[in-house]
């Protein structure tokens, strides 16, 4: 059990623990905090898998953006004088039947089939050959995912304007 | 020894808990909480593959962009909830029926 061993043990308890919270919480607001302990396990696994540059955009976009967005999401719908933030679970039981059935055939799946692992190489600063392969070999998919964030904010925008009739 | 299992078990395991969270839930900010832990479950495996098969960093390059395009899902998802709590003074998505027969 070496070191690094301890610690995916303890990422992944942290990142599952807090998925589970997310999912079962009573309260709005514990789930959104639960959630961002789950982002925060999920940049230590990139860390752990060699993915620096990855670690650091998912907690600025995912906490940073995606956890803030959520949160004004929370606060933007429930009335005013209703500060009670419930969110019920409906049909637990099939849920539950459903996502056990999918996480054991996955699971098998992980564990019985014989991956074809190279041996790890060792972790070095990524930042460089990302910048280099958006760049080159992914120009296009870069741009095209410029493009997207772009009809997103647009459309995201105009979905939420206020309407001057009625 | 931690190897590729590893990480794919605990992807599975997000996978499965964002998936109870998306069947069970009726607020609809809480079923987008369960679509993000989706997707990083899906992120957690391209780059466990990235490392640990391949020997090129494109499941990196993939994981980045499954970011890019889950803050973009976000903020229009957020535009849609927020125009239906306008119109049905509810943010619970059992009550989302007008286009039903």
């Amino acid at each position: 059990m070496t070191a690094g061993d301890v610690v995916f043990w303890v990422l992944a308890a942290i990142t599952i623990v807090s998925a589970a919270v997310v999912v079962f919480a009573r309260s709005l607001i514990y789930s959104a905090f639960a959630l961002l302990f789950t982002f925060f396990g999920v940049a230590g696994f990139y860390v752990l898998l060699g993915a620096d540059f990855l670690a650091a955009a998912q907690l600025l976009v995912y906490v940073g953006g995606i956890l803030v967005l959520l949160l004004f999401g929370v606060m933007l719908t429930h009335k005013l004088y209703d500060l009670d933030l419930r969110s019920e679970v409906t049909q637990l039981v099939p849920g539950l039947i459903v996502a056990a059935g999918i996480f054991v055939i996955l699971a098998a799946t992980a564990v019985r089939t014989r991956w074809m692992t190279a041996a790890p190489r060792e972790p070095a600063p990524t930042t460089r050959s990302i910048g280099h392969l958006f760049m080159g070999e992914f120009l296009l998919p870069f741009e095209a995912a410029s493009i997207l964030l772009l009809v997103a904010l647009i459309g995201a925008a105009m979905i939420v304007r206020r309407r001057k009739d009625a | 020894m931690v190897g590729l299992s590893h990480y794919l078990v605990v992807s599975a395991a997000l996978f499965s808990l964002g998936m109870l969270g998306v069947l069970t839930r009726r607020n609809a900010v809480n079923v987008l909480m369960g679509v993000e832990l989706i997707l990083n479950s899906a992120n957690i495996n391209l780059v466990a593959f990235s490392r640990f098969g391949a020997g090129n960093l494109n499941g990196q390059l993939f994981a980045v962009f499954v970011i890019v395009i889950a803050a973009a899902e976000v903020a229009v998802a957020l535009a849609i909830v927020l125009t239906l709590y306008r119109l049905r003074r509810t943010p619970n998505l059992d009550e989302a029926d007008i286009l039903k027969g």
